[in-house]
C-alpha cells in the first residue's frame, strides 16, 4: 500500500539544493517507437505486420519471419509480474542516489517478456498493468501497476519520480483574465497545488469572474504581463524560485489570414503575447525551474503550454494566428531540449476551437475551458508531453496523420 | 527675470524676431543607425505601423505605432549611458533636472577639414584659435561640431568602409580639456555618434562617451543646419523623452537665433 | 529439446597447450593491449617460441576497443595468416578452442595464441555496463542501472520460486569455490569464505549478495593451439579435445532463463566425447552467479532439470571432494578479468590436466569439462558453450 504524501517541510535554505541527474536516455531509434507512445499516454509495442509476433525489446526484422514490417500499435498492457528483485547497488549516478530501486520480468498477454519499474503496490505472482512513462531522460520507459487501482496510488515514489503531479507543487498561471486561466486556477486548486499564483496585467482594466478568481483556495494574485519584459523578469526573481510547475495560459485570439489581415498591427500583439510572451516566461523562470528539477518532493516539474491545434496545419481563417501558434510549437520543442538536463518536462496541450468569444462564430464541436484544464491537470498527473485535447484537436491528429496535404486542402476551404 | 520678459520673449518667437532653427533629421525608416559588431545587441531603426487611416480600422482617425532605439536617429545621450556615468545622480532622461535642458551653444566650424578629410579629428589647438576669433567658450555652453556631415547623401552619411566608419570627431585630449578646463554642458555632432568613426582606436576608446558622461554631460548626435548657427548666441532647446530610467532617446533639438 | 546427436569430425591431430595467466589486479591504468602484450610475452618465454612463429591469433576483450585483434597485429608485431575476433564474455574460451583447433586441422594454421585479457579501469565497469548491447541500452540499463546482478537476480530468484533452491545451495557452491582457491597465489579474495559469512553478507539486488558476485578486476590469460606432433617435438605437456558443443540465444521462448544451449547439444556432446558423465574428474563451470553452475551441471547432463540444489547438497565440491568443481576457485574468488573471466576455466583445465596448476591439483585428473556461458543481451546470457579435454597420452 503506498502512504500517501506527506505535505512538504519548508526547504532549509541553508541546505544545498540537491542538482538534477539523469538517468541514461541514449535509445535507438526504433526503441524511441515507445518515445513516441509515452508521450501521449499510449501503450503500444511493435506487431510484425507478416506473422503477428509482438517482439520485445523493439528491434529491426521480426525474430520469427524476418519481415521489417515491425510498425508500433497499441498492444493490451497486461500482464502477470514474474519475478521481482530490489536493486540496492549502482554505478549509475542517478539510481544510486535512489536506492532501493525494484524492477521485475512481467510476462504480457499479448506474448514478449518485459522488464520494468515496478510501482511499490505490485506483487510478485498477482497481475499488472504496464504503461509507458517518461522518465526523466524523456525517454520512454515500461513502468508496471497494479492490475485494480490501490490507495494513494499517485504517492508511489517510482511515479512521482516519472511525472509532473500538482499535487503539493506550486503552479504559476501566467493569465488569469481570461476564462482558460480561471479554469486552470480552480483545476490546479483542485488537484492539490499548496499555492496557485495567478499573473494579472494592467490591474486598471477590471475583467469578469474578478471576485471569484480571487476567493478560489490557495490563489494568490499576482503582477505579470508578459508582453513586458521587466514585469515578467521581475516576478520570476521574486517567486521563481519556489514555482514549480507554469501553465501559460495569455492567449490573443483574432480571426484573419495573412493577407486579409491588412496590416500588422494584430500580428504583432499576436507575437508579442504569444511567441515574445512565451519567450520572456521562459528566459526568466527557465533556468530556475531547470536548477530545482530534483529538489524534493515539490521539485520543479512542468511548463505548460497551450496551442491552437492549427500550430500544426495552419487555419487561414485563424491564419496569422495559426502561424504564430506554429512558433510557440517550434519554441516549445527547443525548451524541451533546453530543460531536460533538469528532468523539467514541457507539456503542450493541443485544442480546436474554444467556447469563448473570439471563436463565437465558429460551430461546435468546440471546447470548454474547465475542460481543458481537466486535461492538463490529468496529463501532468500521467507525465504525458502531447495531448490532444477535444474532438477537434484528436480528428486533426488523424488527418495529419495519413494525409497533411489533404488536411491543407481541408483547412483552407472553410 | 520678470513674466513680461518671458512674454516678450514668446512674442519674438511668434513674430520671427527670434529665429527657431529646427536642428533635427525626420524620424523616417531610411535614416541610417549605428552598427556594432554583430555579435553585440543593435540599436532598432525606426519603425512606423499604421493602426488605422479614417478606414475600417478607425473611421474618423490616422494613427500610428511606431518603434525605435533610444539612439535612433537625431537623439539625446544621457551620462547613464555609458559606463564612466553609470553610478552618478541623476544620470537618466527621466531624473535629469530639467533646467539642463536649455542652454547655449558654440558652433565649432570644421566644414572645410571635414570636406577634405573624413577622419578629422578636433584637437584642443582648434578650438583654442577658434576662441581666439570669438572668445572663450562660456562654462555650461553645448559645444557643437559643424561639418556639414548632414548634407550628405544617406548612402554616403555613415562613412562606413570595410574597417569601420570614418566620420569626423575630438581627441582624446580635446574632450577632457573641454569638461575640466571649460566645463562646457555637453558634445553635439552632426555624424552618427559623437566620437569619430575611428574612435575605437583611441585611449580611452570613445573619448566623448567617456570623458562628457563620466562627468555627467550630455551628448547630441546627427543633427542637422549647424551652418544656419552664428559661433556663440545660439540657445539650444534639447529636452528628451522622460523614458524610465532611460539612456537616451529621440527628440526635437530647436535652436533659437537672434532674426 | 534435446536434438539427434549429428556426426561430428573429432579432433585428431590437434591439441591445447601453454597455459598462461597474468596476475590479476584489482584496477589498473594499463590499456587492454599491454595486457594482452603481457599474456603473448609469457606465452613466448614459456613455450621456447618467438613471436613471429605465431601464426594464428584469436583475441578475446570488452575494453580493447576502438581496436579490435587486427589492430593488435601490428600494435604487437604478429603477421598471422589466420586471425579471430571473439566477442562472446564467457564462451570465449571455448569458442576460441573450437575455431582455433578446425585451422590447425585444417592446415589454415599451424600455432595459434588464444588470449582473453581486458583492462579495468576505475570507470571500466560502469561505462561497459551502459553501453554494453542495444537491447540492455533500450530496454535494462535505464530500469535501475543494476548491471549483471539485477539481470542475475530476476533469473536467481525465478529459479528459486521455481525449483526450491535456497541460498545455502548457492553458498555451497561459493564457499567450496574459495576453498578451492586459497592456494591460488594471485587470487583476488584470499579469505576462507564460511557459509555464515556467506548468508549474513549485504544484498545488491535480492535475493543476490555479495558473495555471489564477481570482482571485476584487469588480467589476461592464454594457451596455444597446434598440432599434437608439433607439441611433441617441443616437448610440450598438451591436452586432446574429446568434444566440443556451442550454441546461442537458445531457448527465446522460456519466459525467464532456466536453462541454456547445453541442453539442446548434450547428447551429442557426450557422443562425440565418448564418455559419460561420471568419467570427468572435475568441471569448470562459468561462475558469474552460483544459479547459472547449477543450470550448468543440469544441462550438461550432471543431473536432470531443478535437480541442481539436491545435485550441490548431495556432493562435495572442493577439488578433494566428490565433484571437484571450479578448481582454481572459479571468477568468484579470483576475479572476472572481462573476457579473461571466458578463459579462465579453460586455461585451469589445461593446467589440471598438465600438472601445472598453480593452487591445489585435483588427483589423478585425466579428464576434465570446461563450459561457458554469458552475453546478458537483454534478459538471459545468449552465448553458450562446452568442451571435454583428456591429457594427452
Amino acid at each position: 500500500m503506498s502512504t500517501p504524501l506527506a505535505r512538504p517541510k519548508r526547504k532549509n535554505p541553508l541546505v544545498r539544493t540537491r542538482l538534477p541527474l539523469l538517468p541514461q536516455g541514449a535509445r535507438s531509434r526504433t526503441a524511441h517507437g515507445l518515445t513516441a507512445a509515452a508521450a501521449e499516454g499510449r501503450f503500444m509495442l511493435q506487431v510484425c505486420k507478416d506473422c503477428g509476433h509482438v517482439p520485445y525489446p523493439p528491434r529491426d526484422a521480426c525474430p520469427r519471419c524476418l519481415s521489417a514490417q515491425l510498425a508500433f500499435n497499441d498492444i493490451d498492457p497486461n500482464g502477470r509480474l514474474i519475478a521481482e528483485t530490489t536493486i540496492r547497488v549502482s554505478t549509475d549516478p542517478y539510481f544510486r542516489e535512489r536506492m532501493p530501486w525494484r524492477v521485475g520480468t512481467i510476462k504480457l498477454d499479448a506474448g514478449p517478456v518485459i522488464v520494468a519499474h515496478l510501482h511499490g503496490d505490485t506483487v510478485e505472482g498477482e497481475r499488472v498493468k504496464l504503461a509507458l512513462k517518461l522518465d526523466k531522460s524523456g525517454s520512454a520507459v515500461m513502468l508496471a501497476l497494479p492490475a485494480q487501482e490501490t490507495p494513494h496510488m499517485q504517492a508511489d515514489p517510482h511515479l512521482r519520480e516519472m511525472t509532473c503531479d500538482p499535487q503539493y507543487r506550486r503552479v504559476l498561471i501566467s493569465d488569469g483574465r481570461n476564462a482558460v486561466g480561471q479554469a486552470m486556477a480552480k483545476a490546479f486548486s483542485e488537484a492539490g497545488s499548496s499555492i496557485v499564483f495567478v499573473g494579472i496585467a494592467d490591474p486598471w482594466k477590471p475583467f469578469p469572474n474578478q471576485a471569484e478568481l480571487s476567493r478560489i483556495e490557495r490563489v494568490e494574485i499576482v503582477p505579470l504581463d508578459v508582453t513586458d519584459t521587466e514585469s515578467v523578469t521581475e516576478q520570476a526573481a521574486q517567486n521563481g524560485g519556489r514555482i514549480d510547475i507554469i501553465v501559460n495560459t495569455a492567449e490573443h485570439v483574432r480571426p484573419g489570414g495573412v493577407i486579409e489581415r491588412g496590416n500588422l498591427n494584430i500580428a504583432r500583439d499576436e507575437m508579442d503575447i504569444r511567441y515574445f510572451g512565451m519567450m520572456r516566461l521562459a528566459q526568466a523562470f527557465g533556468p530556475a525551474l531547470r536548477f530545482r528539477g530534483a529538489d524534493g518532493v515539490n521539485s520543479a516539474a512542468a511548463f505548460v503550454n497551450l496551442l491552437s491545434v492549427h500550430a500544426l496545419m495552419n487555419w487561414p481563417a485563424y491564419g496569422a494566428n495559426s502561424a504564430a501558434e506554429a512558433a510557440c510549437l517550434s519554441a516549445a520543442q527547443c525548451m524541451r531540449a533546453e530543460l531536460r538536463p533538469g528532468g523539467v518536462k514541457v507539456l503542450n496541450a493541443f485544442f480546436g476551437p474554444l467556447e469563448t468569444e473570439w471563436f463565437q462564430a465558429v460551430p461546435p464541436p468546440k471546447l470548454v475551458p474547465v475542460a481543458l484544464a481537466k486535461a492538463v491537470v490529468a496529463a501532468l498527473k500521467d507525465g504525458n508531453e502531447d495531448i490532444f485535447v477535444g474532438d477537434i484537436a484528436q480528428d486533426i491528429r488523424e488527418r495529419l496523420k495519413t494525409n497533411p496535404k489533404a488536411l491543407e486542402r481541408e483547412l483552407g476551404s472553410h | 527675470m520678470a513674466t513680461t520678459d518671458l512674454l516678450a520673449f514668446a512674442n519674438a518667437v511668434a513674430s520671427g524676431a527670434i529665429r527657431v532653427i529646427d536642428l533635427t533629421h525626420t524620424l523616417s525608416p531610411e535614416f541610417p543607425t549605428i552598427v556594432l559588431p554583430p555579435e553585440f545587441g543593435q540599436c532598432a531603426p525606426f519603425r512606423l505601423e499604421q493602426i488605422s487611416r479614417y478606414d475600417a480600422k478607425g473611421p474618423a482617425w490616422y494613427w500610428n505605432n511606431f518603434t525605435v532605439g533610444e539612439h535612433t536617429g537625431t537623439h539625446f545621450d544621457a551620462p547613464i549611458h555609458w559606463v564612466s556615468g553609470k553610478d552618478l545622480p541623476d544620470n537618466a532622461v527621466d531624473t535629469i533636472p530639467p533646467q539642463k535642458f536649455i542652454a547655449p551653444a558654440a558652433v565649432l566650424d570644421c566644414s572645410a577639414e571635414a570636406a577634405e578629410n573624413p577622419d578629422f579629428i578636433l584637437t584642443v589647438d582648434f578650438v583654442e584659435r577658434w576662441e581666439a576669433k570669438h572668445g572663450r567658450i562660456a562654462p555650461g555652453s553645448w559645444v557643437l561640431l559643424r561639418t556639414d556631415w548632414s548634407k550628405k547623401s544617406l548612402k554616403d552619411y555613415p562613412g562606413l568602409r570595410d574597417d569601420g566608419a570614418h566620420t569626423p570627431g575630438p581627441s582624446p585630449e580635446m574632450v577632457k580639456w573641454l569638461v575640466e578646463d571649460r566645463d562646457v554642458h555637453g558634445f553635439g555632432t552632426e555624424t552618427i555618434g559623437t566620437d569619430a568613426g575611428q574612435a575605437h582606436h583611441f585611449n580611452p576608446p570613445y573619448p566623448a562617451h567617456f570623458y562628457m558622461h563620466g562627468k555627467g554631460r550630455y551628448g547630441l548626435q546627427c543633427l542637422t543646419r549647424l551652418d544656419q548657427l552664428p559661433p556663440k548666441g545660439a540657445v539650444i532647446f534639447a529636452a528628451p523623452l522622460k523614458i524610465k530610467q532611460g539612456s537616451g532617446s529621440p527628440l526635437r533639438v530647436l535652436a533659437l537665433v537672434p532674426a | 529439446m534435446p536434438r539427434q546427436p549429428t556426426a561430428r569430425y573429432s579432433y585428431d591431430g590437434v591439441v591445447a597447450c601453454q597455459p598462461v595467466t597474468v596476475p590479476y589486479v584489482r584496477y589498473s591504468p594499463e590499456s587492454a593491449a599491454w595486457w594482452i602484450g603481457r599474456a603473448l610475452h609469457q606465452l613466448v618465454a614459456q613455450s621456447g617460441l618467438r613471436s613471429q612463429d605465431l601464426d594464428g591469433f584469436s583475441l578475446s576483450s570488452f575494453t580493447v576497443g576502438p581496436d579490435t585483434a587486427i589492430g593488435l597485429t601490428q600494435h604487437l608485431g604478429l603477421s598471422p595468416r589466420w586471425l579471430d575476433h571473439i566477442p562472446l564474455g564467457g564462451a570465449s574460451g571455448v569458442v576460441a578452442l573450437r575455431r582455433a583447433a578446425r585451422a590447425v586441422q585444417a592446415g589454415d594454421a599451424a600455432l595459434v595464441a588464444c588470449v582473453g585479457a581486458d583492462t579495468n579501469h576505475v570507470d571500466s565497469f560502469r561505462k561497459t555496463l551502459s553501453t554494453f548491447s542495444r537491447f540492455a541500452q533500450d530496454a535494462v540499463y535505464p530500469y535501475g542501472s543494476g548491471g549483471p546482478n539485477a539481470s542475475f537476480a530476476l533469473i536467481t530468484r525465478n529459479y528459486m520460486n521455481r525449483f526450491g533452491a535456497r541460498r545455502e545451495d548457492f553458498g555451497k557452491i561459493c564457499v567450496a569455490q574459495r576453498d578451492n582457491a586459497l592456494s591460488v597465489p594471485h587470487a583476488l579474495i584470499k579469505q576462507k569464505l564460511t557459509i555464515e559469512a556467506y548468508l549474513a553478507a549485504r544484498p545488491i539486488a535480492d535475493p543476490i549478495h555479495l558473495f555471489d558476485c564477481v570482482m571485476p578486476c584487469a588480467g589476461a590469460e592464454a594457451f596455444l593451439v597446434c598440432r599434437e606432433e608439433t607439441a611433441r617435438a617441443q616437448g610440450w605437456a598438451s591436452v586432446r579435445i574429446l568434444s566440443t558443443i556451442e550454441r546461442h540465444n537458445a531457448f527465446p521462448d522460456d519466459p525467464i532463463q532456466i536453462r541454456g544451449g547445453w541442453a539442446i547439444d548434450a547428447g551429442e556432446f557426450w557422443a562425440m566425447a565418448g564418455v559419460r558423465p561420471d568419467a570427468i574428474d572435475f568441471v569448470e563451470t562459468y561462475d558469474d552467479y552460483p544459479v547459472i553452475s547449477m543450470l550448468q551441471f543440469e544441462d550438461l547432463g550432471f543431473c536432470g532439470k531443478g535437480e541442481g540444489p539436491d545435485f550441490v547438497r548431495s556432493h562435495t565440491l572442493t577439488n578433494d571432494g566428490s565433484f571437484p568443481h571450479n578448481t582454481s576457485g572459479g571468477q568468484l574468488s579470483l576475479g572476472q578479468a572481462g573476457a579473461g573471466g571466458g578463459y579462465l576455466g579453460l586455461v585451469e583445465t589445461i593446467r589440471q590436466l598438465t600438472g601445472a596448476v598453480l593452487g591445489s591439483q585435483v588427483p589423478n585428473a585425466k579428464i576434465g569439462l570446461i563450459s561457458g556461458f554469458g552475453m546478458i543481451n537483454y534478459d538471459r546470457g545468449l552465448a553458450s558453450a562446452a568442451a571435454v579435454l583428456a591429457r594427452s597420452a
